[in-house]
């Protein structure tokens, strides 16, 4: 089965975010970029999908041209193939993004995708539209949030679970499936992997871009975000102030000689 | 009936959102048993804030799994956050979850009703019936809101949430019909704001224009049209997971990170939960290492907890990991490096390693109950 893997390139953000001067963009000069992480997981569960039936794995991204990066990086975990639909750096809108998907699977034909798999949400915007979006402009069925994905003949059994409870979706192919983390662990790219996807062709396509209709004015850190913990002390003699801090917080377990009154202030 | 999600055989009222709500909002209240869920009842309160004095708001709740056998809803809670109507979907295969069934519905109501708005907490649910609204509509879905306010015709001005919650976006939308979900935990609980506030604030027309007699919202039964292809896709089963103490609803959680160091360090922390009554969590670090399953991570792409008490231990404090404890009511550090990100979110810190912290913590609260 041929397997569609759509990734989006974002920067890796650790302990901080910054924006910059002008407001419109996180500040990348510090910082690497990487895929969404429910994105790393949909391209290990279409690559194990094609060792289990054959068949290829096409990672797809929208972005500017150094977003081939990542498409090396899903190629290096064992994806075949890599299309890169090359933006000049401005943000894609969901709706933008997902026609130029839509046209894109046509352009790519005779590879049909009988499968197509997303992250459950981009990790910048968070739109959690796309895929659906793509789904509906190829009249295709769309499972999203999913944990286990069962590929039997013709049908998908995607499961998820929502409020501690497990939903089940049988949906026939071809169909849009999204995923989240935790539905797999995914592998660490071999060396091997590493060499072919660095000599790997990488398909280029320039979808045009479309003005949307929710407009970006600005980005900023939501305040109070940046306080500082009142320090208790250092190692294992801090344990006396620490436990006075459980106390007050009414979390200690209820003594059982001392009245049951718990009291540590 | 011009209406095609018109009243129903049982239908209390009439079709589209009730006389003088043109322009309405519409908000998506996902059930839980015989009430709504909390997330749905903020969102509820947030479509009141879109509205104005003079326009509906109307919940639509579907059926749960298992239809006809579920309680009857006490629909009361919907008119304390505001709503004027309730819209109760009855369709003969639609008796479970089905994403793009409960779109089209929304869809119907929109176009029979003329709303402004349709509003959903941005739920797993939420955010997918939206986005397949805004699918079938091509409207654009704002995700994650946490305010909007109406600018002129068709056009307004939101914040939402970007990273999770980490960073905050000024946007404006334009839209005949703005699609919007709301995170619900960076917005006000239904129960801080009180129902029966009698001052005369423009800003509060939940309370003070309930739409049917005796404060109880008007109730109406739609069945909508559906396709096939609309029903393609339906939750066949659901079954309730036996897992114990859920992370996301535990008191207390003690996190582990890289910290604790390999997967042979947790047990200490799971000792130090299961005194404080709580549960473990781990970093996005600890289950890509495979040292713990993915079902204990906290953060952005794991379980959002909200607990009195998060004990993060030997964890950086990377903002895809805050994202998921956000909610925490107290956050504790333990850490041995003074400058890490989790002290700036932390309330207390500890600064030192936690495989000699811990094990002292879990004396001394052995030697404090005997």
């Amino acid at each position: 089965m041929d397997v569609l893997v759509c990734v989006k390139r974002v920067p890796m953000v650790g302990g901080k975010v910054v924006i910059t001067a002008d407001g419109q963009d996180v500040d990348t000069r510090m910082s690497g970029f990487t895929v969404s992480p429910h994105e790393e997981c949909a391209v290990e569960e279409a690559v194990q999908v094609s060792e289990r039936e054959g068949g290829s794995v096409t990672v797809l991204t929208l972005g500017p041209p150094e977003a081939a990066d990542q498409l090396r990086d899903m190629l290096a975990l064992g994806a075949h193939r890599g299309v890169l639909l090359e933006t000049d750096g401005r943000e894609w809108g969901p709706i933008a993004t997902a026609a130029a998907i839509v046209a894109a699977v046509g352009e790519l034909a005779p590879a049909t995708f009988p499968l197509i798999l997303a992250g459950n949400e981009a990790a910048d915007t968070g739109g959690y539209q796309v895929a659906i979006r793509v789904a509906h402009a190829l009249g295709r069925p769309c499972a999203t949030g999913i944990k286990r994905l069962e590929l039997s003949g013709g049908t998908v059994r995607a499961t998820r679970e929502y409020r501690g409870a497990q939903e089940v979706f049988e949906i026939p192919l071809p169909a849009v499936v999204t995923v989240k983390e935790g539905i797999n662990l995914p592998r660490y790219p071999s060396l091997p992997g590493r060499l072919r996807a660095k000599r790997a062709d990488i398909t280029v396509l320039r979808p045009q871009w479309q003005v949307d209709d929710l407009r970006k004015q600005a980005l900023r850190v939501p305040p109070g975000a940046a306080r500082r913990a009142q320090i208790l002390g250092h190692g294992a003699a801090a344990v006396p102030a620490l436990l006075d801090v459980l106390g007050e917080f009414g979390v200690l377990p209820t003594a059982v000689r001392d009245g049951g009154d718990g009291a540590a202030a | 009936m011009s209406s095609p999600a018109g009243a129903g055989a049982g239908g209390a009222g009439g079709a589209g959102l009730g006389g003088g709500a043109r322009g309405g909002v519409i908000c998506l209240a996902e059930r839980d048993g015989a009430t709504i869920a909390e997330a749905s009842l903020k969102a509820v309160e947030f479509a009141a804030s879109l509205a104005g004095p003079a326009t509906g708001v109307a919940a639509v709740v579907f059926p749960q799994l298992g239809g006809a056998g579920t309680p009857e809803l006490d629909a009361s809670v919907l008119a304390d956050c505001g709503a004027t109507d309730v819209y109760l979907v009855q369709a003969a295969d639609l008796n479970a979850y089905a994403p793009a069934a409960w779109a089209r519905c929304l869809e119907q109501l929109v176009v029979s009703g003329g709303a402004s708005a349709v509003v959903a907490a941005a739920t797993d649910h939420g955010s997918e019936v939206l986005a397949h609204l805004g699918a079938m509509t091509g409207l654009p879905v704002a995700a994650n809101c946490i305010s909007a306010q109406p600018a002129g015709l068709s056009s307004w001005q939101l914040v939402r949430q970007r990273w999770a919650g980490s960073v905050l976006e000024d946007a404006v939308l334009e839209a005949s019909c703005a699609l919007l979900t709301v995170a619900t935990d960076a917005v006000p609980s239904p129960s801080a704001s009180s129902p029966s506030a009698s001052s005369p604030s423009a800003s509060s027309p939940s309370a003070s224009s309930p739409a049917g007699v005796d404060g109880r919202p008007a109730t109406h039964v739609v069945t909508p049209v559906l396709s096939q292809a609309d029903l393609l896709v339906r939750a066949t089963e659901s079954a309730e997971q036996s897992s114990g103490m859920s992370l996301a609803t535990a008191r207390v959680v003690v996190g582990g990170g890289r910290g604790v160091g390999g997967p042979d360090g947790f047990a200490a922390l799971e000792e130090l939960a299961a005194l404080l009554g709580g549960v473990v969590g781990v970093s996005r670090v600890v289950t890509s290492q495979g040292w713990r399953p993915h079902r204990q991570q906290v953060g952005q792409t794991g379980t959002k907890i909200s607990p009195e008490l998060y004990l993060a231990c030997g964890i950086s404090g990377a903002i895809q990991h805050m994202a998921g404890c956000l909610s925490a009511r107290h956050i504790v550090a333990v850490n041995t490096d003074a400058d890490a990100p989790i002290i700036a979110h932390a309330e207390y810190a500890v600064i030192g390693d936690l495989n000699e912290v811990v094990p002292a913590l879990i004396a001394a609260i052995r030697a404090r109950s005997t």
